[in-house]
Parts: C-alpha cells; structure tokens; sequence
C-alpha cells in the first residue's frame, strides 16, 4: 500500500517520494555541485518564456483573455497544452524511475492516467465547452442556485489546486537542488517567481504557450534518449527486456540471493509487482486515477480556451495521443536506464542506490546516451517543466477565487471585467505567495499523499457533480452540493485515517483505513448521495434545477448560446 | 454577447426528429465506446489485482511477457478509440448538427 501511494505520488505530479527520504535521512546531503551547462540552458528557457509572456501580456486586456486566451488556441495547440499538464517532471522522472526500481509496475500507472481522457472525451469535453465561459463550475452550476454549487465548486478546485500545488513546489524544490545544486529554498523561490510572472501579466495565453514550448522539448528530448536505448539492440524491444532481466538477475545475486532468488527477482520486472498485494487498493487506485483526470480543475479549464466544441474534442485526441506516446518513451527510457545506468558504476554510490535520488534514473540515462551537453538540457527541461505545470495550477485556483466566489457569488454577477481581472491578478499574488511558503513549509514532507489525495478528490467531488448535473434531469441544487461535500469529506477523512498519514504521519500503529487511496468509496458516495437528496429534494428550487435541465441539455449537444472565440 | 436563444425554442428543438435522431446516435456511440474502454481497462486492474501471474508469462518462451502487449495495447485502444469518436464526429455528427441548427434559424 505505501508503495501504492508513492507510486501515484511520483507519477501524478510532481512526487519524488525518494528525493524527500533521501532528504530525511541527509539534510543537504543530496545536493550536486553546481551544473553550469545546466544552468545556462534553464537561462535560455526562462528568456524565451518571459519573451512569451511579454508578447501575451499585450492581448491580454479583459478577463476573457486572462482566463482562456480568449478562446483563440486551437484543438492541435490545446493538445499539446493539456499533455504538456500531463507530462509533469514527476511523469517522466517519477514513471521512469519507477520502471528502473519495479519494472512493469511503471507502466501501470501510465495507462490509469491515460485512460482518463477517452472518459472525458465522450462523456463530457463537448459539453464543457458549449456550456462553460472560464470555469468548470460555470458547467456545475449552469441551472442551479449560483451560490452554493460555486462555493461547492471554488473550494474544491482550491483543495485539489492547493495539494497538487504544495507537492509541486516541494518536488520543484528537491529536483532543482539535485539538478542545478541550488539550495532547496532558492528553487522554491525561483519556481514561485517566474510562476507569477507567467500568470501574472501572461494570464492563460502564456500559460499555455510556455505549456506547449515545454512539451515539444519533452517530447523531443524522450524520444531522443528512447531512440538512443533502442538502437543499442538493434531496435529489439525483446533484446533490450533479456538484458534488463539479466542485469536484475546478476544485480539480486550480488547481493547474495541464492540463484534462484535472484532469477525470480529479474523476471520480476517484467510482471505486475507491488500492485498485487490487496486488491481493493488496487481497484480504488485505477478509479482515482481514471476518473481524477476528468475532474481536475487546471485540465478542465483548458476546454474553455478553444473556440468550439470541435476544438474541444481535437485537443482530445491530440492529448491522448501525445500522453500515451510520451508513456511509451517513458517505458522504454525505464529499461534503458535499468540496462545502462544500474550497470554503470558512475552513476551509482557505494551502496549500489542512484547518485542524487531515485528519481534521478532517466536524468543519468539522458548523460549516458547525450554526455554534458544533453545532461544540461535534459535537467532545464525538467525545470521547465515544473515552471509551467505550476503556473497552470495557479490560474485555475484564481479563476475558481474570482470568477466563481468574487465575481459570482460576493459581487452576485454585478461585477465589470475589469474589476474581476484586478481581484485574479490579487489572487495570483495570495496563491503565488502560499505556495511558496508552503513549499518550504512542507520540505521534508512525503508528498506522496499529496498528489494522489488531489486525484482521488477530484474523482470524489467534481467527477460525480459534473457528470451527474450534466447527464441527469432529476439533479438538484442540494443534491450536487451535499453530494460533492460528501465526496470530498469522505476523500479527506479516508485520506488521514489511510497508512499514509494515520501511521506515516501521525505514529498510530495500525491504519483505521488499510487501504490505499479512498476512491472506491468516495467516489460511489458522492453520487449515492447526489442522488439520495436530489431525489428526496421537494424544494422550489429543486423545481427551478429540473425545469432547467432540458434547455441545458440541448445547449450542452449543440453549442447553442455558447460562448464563442470572438465574443466572451 | 451571443444572441440569446430562448429556452421554450430549446425546448421545441429537443423534440425534432434532427435533434432526437443526433443526440441519439452521438449518445449511444459515445456509451458504447465508455463501456470498452471500462471494460478493457477495469478488466486489465482485476487481472493483476486477482491474478497477477497471468500477464507475467513469457511470450515465444523470450523476456518479453505477455504483460507487455496488453499494457501496449491499451494505450493503443484509448487513443483508438479516441480516433474513432473525433473521425465519426467530424464526419458524421457535425453535419448532423448543421442540420438540426438550420432548422433553428429558419
């Protein structure tokens, strides 16, 4: 179970579970001299996006262009935008790493956060769009009472925005320090800066150039090294999985494994690992990770950035198509690195533990194949990569601040757009600030739970509420409202009584929750619960909600009324 | 701002045969396609989670198990399917809705 859990941690966002024990155990101790061609290349990075940023902060003028770059991007660029979400620095480090400790365990993950976007492809994407201006609760709330689904909306896009920020910031944080050998709360710092900057005066235009910017060097970067592991075996998938086997094999028999032991250990990488032990973790797992994508409030915003529906479902495919390519690199890049970096005593310590953290598999796989030179880009890359996931969280929970609590509920929708442009910018300050002094805050910190507590909220609360208000008549205000809370309650209260916090954290022997993630609970009771109360809801209003659903219906399949690329 | 269509007009259009026979193809197709990916992925979860041996079985007696293929071919089979939905949307489903939406402005 706690390899469940920091399995979903190194993958979903950022993670480094291994860079923050390593930290524990040697304060400071992990920290590499510093790496100059590094550094210089995070330089050139940096210009080219503040360059972006310069550029979008002049057509950034209304709250429509702040929050959705005024619905001007198209599905191809959108694509690679919400990949370039996808492929965090914990995707290709955490996955990488993870296929170099456990094999075939790695590609596990992967699949479960791809898997998401078909879901939210046929399901929702289309109707996002036609029905949604800034906000995923602007679909949420769309034909009930305003206040209380958007209050609903707004603290559970903070909650799931916060987490996955938290554990951003702290994996940005270790992985500068072992990257570039800054100290932990310069990078902490830097990160929060250049982040503000971005989304400042760039707003979601720069936000999703620099995504894109970074996912094409990504993408570039994988598929380099993957070439370059494939080509020393003449392009055999086969060759290069007998090699790594017998690399794990010789590996367990130096550590004294009787031959037999050893041989199992090496074909055990080939196999379904850590995923075995309990089945219901497993099954809670798969549906947080499926279902969390398609309630995650920086991916859902995305939607509202393309012109139409059409767009929105290209940006789709795009996604899927770059995530599950971008897996399959990851995959490769695992065994490559167990064939060439574990077998290489310069990238090992005395123990026989990777130089610099677990994490650091395919950052040595990238010197092994590329030298100095391709080291340095690799590790700007993977900063970069950090910096714009960062600045995607950042304008969501904004959006979810003044858009939905500020301009929508306080000012009750009387509120210019000028003066909600002016309370996002207040709250890109507020956000920036929190997560840099929560980043420190949370140093040493496993952030494991973290980023696999955002996932299993999301598919706790916002998954149900959307679903439900968009596919179902008979939902009401309350019910939504006290469906999501439950959702979202339950999803936190699973979460600390789990082995993570009540054991890890908290020092209590034995977990009240033994599994995993809360998800196969959470998740069911939130819509048990919509369903309950909206059905019992005999108010006026519930009157008003179910009235409501046939106009949104036909709104949501055809885009009638939707907010267009030229007028919102 | 858009031009604001009125809900009774939605209401009217809901009940058009354009309108029924849209949302009826685009839904149906959209469940059948939810429904294998569910399946395919739930499907590979319970076979590690009950029978983790199973996908670690050699293929042609090599390195390679049969894991490999059937995590592969997922990732093929969401991005496939997810090919299928956007070809038979832009095909199909829009000219459909053309239709249904000249029906509104005349």
């Amino acid at each position: 179970m706690r390899r469940i859990a920091t399995g979903v941690a190194t993958v979903g966002g950022i993670a480094l579970a291994d860079a923050a024990q390593a930290h524990a155990v040697a304060p400071g101790g992990a920290q590499q001299p510093t790496n100059w061609i590094a550094l210089g290349m995070f330089a050139g990075f940096v210009l080219l996006t503040l360059g972006i940023t310069r550029w979008a902060a002049r057509k950034t003028k209304t709250a429509s262009d702040f929050y959705t770059a005024g619905g001007g991007i198209t599905g191809f660029q959108n694509g690679l935008a919400i990949a370039g979400d996808f492929m965090s620095a914990a995707s290709f480090l955490g996955i990488s790493a993870q296929i170099y400790a456990d094999g075939y365990d790695g590609l596990i993950y992967s699949i479960g956060f791809l898997v998401g976007w078909p879901i939210l492809l046929f399901l929702m994407a289309e109707r996002l769009r036609n029905l949604g201006r800034f906000t995923f609760a602007d679909v949420a709330s769309f034909r009930f009472a305003q206040t209380p689904v958007r209050t609903f909306a707004a603290i559970s896009t903070l909650m799931v925005v916060l987490f996955y920020l938290i554990a951003q910031m702290v994996g940005a944080g270790q992985l500068i320090r072992l990257l570039f050998g800054l100290p932990y709360g310069y990078a902490v710092v830097i990160v929060g800066v250049l982040m503000t900057f971005y989304v400042l005066f760039g707003g979601m235009t720069a936000t999703t150039w620099v995504q894109i910017v970074k996912a094409g060097l990504l993408l570039g970067a994988a598929t380099f090294i993957a070439v370059a592991v494939l080509a020393k075996f003449g392009f055999s998938p086969e060759a290069m999985f007998a090699r790594a086997v017998e690399v794990k094999t010789q590996l367990a028999l130096g550590k004294g494994a009787t031959p037999e032991v050893a041989a199992r250990a090496g074909s055990a990488i080939m196999a379904p690992g850590g995923f075995v032990k309990d089945p219901v973790s497993a099954i809670s797992l798969g549906m947080a990770l499926m279902f969390g994508t398609a309630g995650l409030p920086h991916i859902l915003m995305r939607f509202f950035t393309v012109p139409d529906a059409k767009a929105a479902r290209t940006s789709v495919l795009w996604a899927t198509g770059w995530i599950g390519y971008f897996y399959l690199l990851t995959f490769i890049i695992g065994f490559g690195a167990i064939v060439l970096v574990a077998t290489d005593p310069g990238y090992l310590d005395a123990a026989g533990a990777l130089r610099g953290g677990g994490n650091m598999a395919a950052i040595h796989l990238a010197h092994a194949v590329g030298g100095d030179i391709f080291l340095g880009f690799i590790s700007a890359v993977a900063f970069a990569t950090i910096l714009a996931v960062v600045a995607g969280l950042t304008l969501s929970g904004a959006s979810a601040v003044s858009h939905d609590l500020y301009a929508s509920v306080f000012a009750r929708g009387r509120v210019d757009s000028a003066k909600e442009l002016r309370v996002s910018r207040i709250t890109v300050l507020v956000l920036a600030a929190i997560a840099i002094v929560l980043g420190i805050l949370f140093e040493s910190q496993n952030v494991a739970f973290m980023v696999s507590f955002a996932f299993a909220l999301a598919a706790s609360a916002n998954f149900p509420v959307l679903l439900l208000s968009l596919l179902w008549r008979g939902c009401t205000t309350r019910g939504v409202v006290a469906g999501g809370a439950t959702g979202l309650v339950l999803a936190l209260g699973l979460t600390i009584l789990s082995p993570a916090i009540w054991v890890t954290v908290l020092g209590h022997t034995a977990p009240i929750y033994p599994y995993g993630s809360p998800a196969i609970f959470s998740m069911p009771a939130a819509f048990f619960v919509i369903w309950l109360v909206s059905t019992l809801d005999r108010s006026g209003r519930a009157a008003v909600d179910r009235g409501g659903y046939l106009a949104q219906r036909v709104r949501s399949e055809t885009g009638i009324g939707a907010a267009g690329a030229s007028d919102h | 701002m858009t031009v604001t269509v009125q809900d009774d007009v939605l209401e009217q259009l809901a009940a058009t045969p354009a309108y029924r026979h849209l949302t009826r193809t685009r839904n149906r197709f959209a469940a059948v396609l939810t429904t294998i990916i569910l399946i395919a992925y739930f499907g590979f979860i319970l076979l590690i989670a009950f029978d983790p041996t199973f996908l670690g079985r050699s293929i042609a007696g090599g390195a390679t198990t049969l894991g490999v293929p059937v995590g592969l071919g997922i990732i093929i089979l969401a991005i496939a399917l997810t090919g299928l939905y956007v070809w038979r949307a832009n095909r199909v489903f829009d000219a459909d809705l053309a239709a249904v939406l000249r029906a509104v402005d005349a």
